[in-house]
């Protein structure tokens, strides 16, 4: 009988392990479980992202899967569904001001994938900070902006692309 | 020097040809010119849209191409390639640990080529950057298993990364030598050039800056720094633009024309 309830009592201290290392890393970077938004990204300042939350949370990939042909086949990548902008938004920042990778451990990607254990392979190819952007929301957003403000004439006088573009410089290593 | 005989479309009964073009031109250009007065709003919005990035998909009302000006490409500049590089992250490759230095200069990704020809009966050395020809007929296309290698609707070949298998068939198909293999994990990576070990890749003439409506290309631009201005880039299906103002002023063919692939990149003075 003593050795049952000790049994027991073992179990629920285990049990409570388990609780405990399952809620770590979600106190460690938000609130609730889910609520993975880092407080150095773009994201933290905004009210919500591109489509409501509950939808990206269930959604995110399908919509960046269906962007990639629209980018890669058609040329389209200004749209609010591409990678280049989820990163561009997502991307925590350190002491530094510097961008830290967003599949880095406890970082916006990472922190989901890792909790619900799923393996993805987009940084295999793509950037995981935002470096070396050629056109995304966020850039066509500015021109859009800039187009407004100075009137038709910027778009025959300037190229677009050039805007807020590190490629003449910034990305050499 | 390969001395292969002239059958491309471009050439022909050219005399003959030229004078109805002109008449045609003239016809058009006024027809044009009339039409613009009468919707000149509509006309303009067009023009500006056409120079901002792309919101509809691309067509085939352009076909991106290149005339290279071998006369005026020097033997000890590798601007072009440089650029490139910077351009498309290419110059962010690290060398795996242990690997051997000429083994690795031979397979790290190279989108251009800097190539020496020479004729050994008169030693007339020719230089020319060599890259992806952006064939109207790619062999690269034909060969795909999957459908990765393939063909936008505005000419420029490229890679689907998302569905190669690295199987490397293209590389074996293409004439030109034009494409690199991905041997090992990328660690920095830019992201307008997304690049991951297993997959082919090419020059894809700089598509992020088409794509955002800025006409032109890294190498056209670093040897216009330099001086040398070889490249011109444009459009091969624009009558009156640069690249086909270029093409009427001086010879020029197509590397290989024996294959009739129909190139998009066109060479003068080889």
């Amino acid at each position: 009988m003593a050795s049952a309830i000790r049994k027991g009592f073992l179990g629920v201290l285990a049990l409570a392990g388990v609780a405990f290392t399952l809620a770590a890393p979600s106190a460690a970077n938000a609130d609730g479980v889910g609520d993975y938004i880092i407080e150095s990204s773009k994201a933290a300042t905004v009210d919500s992202c591109v489509e409501p939350t509950e939808q990206m949370r269930r959604y995110h990939f399908e919509m960046i899967k269906h962007q990639r042909d629209t980018t890669v086949y058609g040329g389209i990548r200004g749209t609010k569904h591409s990678l280049s902008t989820c990163i561009n938004c997502h991307a925590g920042h350190d002491e530094a001001g510097q961008p830290i990778p967003v599949n880095a451990h406890g970082q916006f990607c990472a922190a989901c994938h890792e909790y619900a254990s799923v393996t993805v392979n987009c940084f295999d190819c793509h950037a995981t900070v935002p470096k070396g952007e050629s056109w995304n929301q966020v850039q066509a957003e500015q021109h859009a902006r800039a187009m407004a403000a100075s009137g038709a004439r910027i778009a025959a006088t300037t190229a677009p692309g050039r805007a807020g573009d590190e490629r003449v410089g910034g990305e050499s290593e | 020097m390969n001395e292969a005989p002239k059958r491309t479309g471009r050439t022909g009964p050219a005399g003959a040809r030229q004078d109805v073009d002109h008449e045609r031109r003239r016809f058009l250009g006024t027809a044009a010119g009339a039409s613009a007065v009468t919707v000149a709003p509509g006309v303009l919005l067009h023009t500006l849209a056409s120079a901002a990035p792309r919101t509809e998909p691309v067509t085939d009302t352009h076909r991106w191409g290149m005339l290279i000006d071998t006369a005026k490409c020097a033997s000890d500049c590798s601007a072009c390639v440089e650029a490139c590089d910077r351009e498309n992250g290419l110059n962010l490759q690290s060398e795996p640990l242990g690997e051997d230095l000429a083994k690795w200069q031979n397979q790290r990704a190279t989108w251009i080529r800097k190539v020496q020809v020479q004729d050994n009966a008169s030693g007339i050395v020719t230089n020319l950057p060599l890259m992806c020809q952006h064939c109207e007929h790619p062999p690269c296309v034909d060969v795909c298993p999957t459908g990765a290698s393939f063909k936008r609707a505005d000419g420029i070949v490229m890679v689907d990364r998302h569905i190669c298998i690295g199987c490397r068939y293209c590389m074996m198909a293409c004439p030109y030598k034009a494409r690199s293999f991905i041997h090992e994990q990328v660690d920095h990576k830019l992201t307008r050039a997304p690049r991951g070990k297993g997959c082919v890749e090419s020059c894809n003439l700089c598509v992020h800056r088409l794509d955002a409506g800025d006409i032109s290309t890294a190498c056209t631009e670093a040897c216009a720094t330099e001086g040398h201005h070889a490249i011109v880039f444009g459009d091969l299906n624009d009558e009156n633009g640069p690249l086909r103002q270029a093409l009427r002023a001086q010879p020029n063919r197509q590397i290989r024309e024996d294959l009739e692939l129909n190139t998009g990149i066109r060479y003068a003075g080889v």
